[in-house]
């Protein structure tokens, strides 16, 4: 669905909270993917223009479990593991919080090329 | 006709083939069914396949095996047999079926079935090679579906089994009112680490607890993700408006947590499970003498 | 204005009833301080045991309200966090430094009239 209003935040993350609970997971679960979603939704909000989040039900043959895929055309970031260490902000406050998303999800995964926008893959298996 | 396969140009008079060859052979098993079965049944027990089952029960469970195989056959789709075989591994792996009996008896009832059509065919051998064509790949389909099915089954099991054994591991305690105890014995893994986050903080919640005496004497060691785990809990904790005192700390487990960063001063741990009790007691008791003498200051 | 305000005694109750986009969050912020300068409040609870995400953003705007109030010598107290909530703050490093918090509305009334409490006292749970 598309991301561009902070009301999307919301949406796409009832949204994914919504499929979260079709697969399967358990209601820790639930919250822990609603809240990534926040913070993936939250960064295209504020860094990009605009994008897009993905959810989709995935199964890789043992098991159940939910993916996000969220994309967006903003500024993209130039170097990606600086990014990904805790503390790191351009424009204060909590930065982009992705070692916070990784910590949650049990799958993540980052695209992101300086001035082409950014993609980033996360999944969440049933236990 | 030696060309009868239609390997040049038209797909579509081949795909009609091979289903009407699938009907053909799927209308005689049908046919056979009381003798194909019957058959089947005697094989499992000379193979001394499913020796936990009666003879009875056997039998039951092959009718609906055979039923659904010949279907599946029929159908081309697995969907109803995957949902079977599940159903099926229910019902048997209580029964102590182990998964090479499962892919077994599929495999007998595979062959029971070959044979069945070479029997009748023997004779054409074209058209003794045009049915194997569209039944082998369908009957392999069902052995694996059926195979898979069981297997997963089975995991889900232990899975849940494994949960279970974690939650009685880690029991958690009211010894009084305000106040939980979680004493923790072995090595925590990852999982166990999460569910223990989990029940404590599920725990502070249903007993409205205020201080949680984290018992980890019986703990030897934990690793890095496990001692950033213990830290998260306490700080969950926290917002749930408990304290968590950690006791039990041994000199390793201190040096660990030194290691990832953890200032031990902000932390709450006292030596052993008797102290942190005592401790717990003192930051409770503590707030009851203060509204109890509503104008006094605290000692 | 979506959150209801309560006022008890010398406290007022924010209770959130459903999800906050970000502009409710700052409403929510700006009315709150607003009121406790009005009716010179002693004390805020905020109560989010409806909410079923606390992200990066709410848990900055919680701890704004905080500072704000705290500006106003008053203090605030957040109740009813969930534990699948907590539990997903902290994997992401929000720690709601410095704000007080309780487990539900009852615990944070007491917590706010309990004796002997100083100004300003660093979050360490309402048993600290």
């Amino acid at each position: 669905m598309p991301v561009g209003a902070d009301v999307d935040i919301v949406t796409a993350r009832q949204k994914g909270r919504e499929l979260a609970a079709q697969c399967g997971l358990s209601s820790t679960d639930l919250a822990v993917v609603a809240t990534a979603i926040s913070e993936l939704a939250r960064n295209i909000v504020r860094y990009a223009v605009r994008g897009e989040i993905v959810l989709r039900a995935v199964d890789n043959g043992t098991k159940r479990g939910i993916e996000v895929v969220a994309t967006d055309d903003g500024p993209g970031i130039s170097d990606v593991p600086l990014a990904m260490q805790d503390g790191y902000s351009t424009s204060g406050g909590l930065g982009l919080g992705l070692p916070g998303v990784r910590r949650l999800m049990d799958e993540f995964d980052i695209v992101s090329r300086f001035g082409k926008g950014t993609t980033v893959t996360v999944r969440k298996w049933r236990r | 006709m030696s060309n009868g396969q239609g390997q040049a140009t038209v797909p579509e008079p081949r795909v009609e083939s091979t289903a009407s060859r699938l009907r053909e052979l799927v209308a005689h098993l049908r046919q056979q069914r009381a003798q194909l079965r019957e058959e089947w049944a005697r094989l499992i027990t000379e193979a001394q396949l499913l020796t936990a089952m009666t003879k009875e029960e056997i039998f039951a469970e092959a009718t609906s095996v055979y039923d659904n195989y010949v279907e599946a056959l029929e159908t081309g789709t697995y969907e109803a047999l995957q949902a079977y075989a599940r159903n099926l591994s229910e019902r048997i792996i209580p029964r102590g079926v182990e998964t090479h009996e499962v892919v077994g008896i599929v495999l007998l009832l595979r062959d029971v079935l070959a044979r069945s059509l070479f029997a009748k065919y023997h004779e054409d051998f074209t058209k003794l090679n045009r049915i194997l064509d569209a039944y082998e790949p369908a009957a392999n389909r069902i052995a694996i579906t059926v195979a898979v099915g069981f297997v997963q089954e089975r995991e889900r099991i232990i899975r849940e089994q494994q949960e279970a054994i974690r939650e009685l591991s880690t029991p958690v305690l009211q010894v009084r009112e305000r106040l939980l105890i979680l004493p923790i014995i072995g090595v925590i893994d990852p999982q166990r680490a999460r569910q223990l986050t989990e029940q404590l903080l599920r725990g502070i919640r249903t007993n409205r607890a205020k201080v949680v005496v984290l018992d980890i004497t019986g703990v030897p060691y934990i690793d890095s993700p496990v001692a950033n785990h213990l830290v998260q809990t306490v700080e969950a904790a926290r917002l749930l408006g408990a304290i968590v005192i950690v006791t039990g700390l041994s000199p390793e487990i201190a040096q660990t947590l030194v290691n990832i960063g953890v200032d031990l001063g902000k932390m709450n741990t006292v030596g052993d499970l008797q102290g942190g009790i005592e401790e717990a007691e003192r930051l409770l008791g503590y707030k009851v003498v203060l509204t109890r003498e509503s104008a006094a200051q605290p000692a | 204005m979506q959150v209801p305000i309560l006022k008890q005694g010398p406290y007022l109750i924010a209770t959130v009833q459903s999800a906050l986009t970000d502009d409710d969050l700052k409403e929510l912020r700006n009315v709150l301080v607003e009121k406790v300068g009005h009716l010179r409040s002693r004390g805020v609870i905020v109560d989010v045991t409806a909410l079923d995400v606390i992200d990066s953003f709410a848990t900055r705007t919680l701890r704004d309200v905080a500072h704000m109030i705290r500006l106003r010598g008053a203090e605030t107290v957040i109740v009813g966090i969930q534990p699948e909530v907590a539990f997903s703050m902290v994997k992401l490093g929000l720690t709601l430094e410095g704000v007080a918090t309780s487990l539900d509305l009852e615990e944070g009334l007491a917590y706010l009239g309990r004796p002997g409490k100083a100004s300003g006292r660093e979050g360490r749970g309402d048993t600290g």
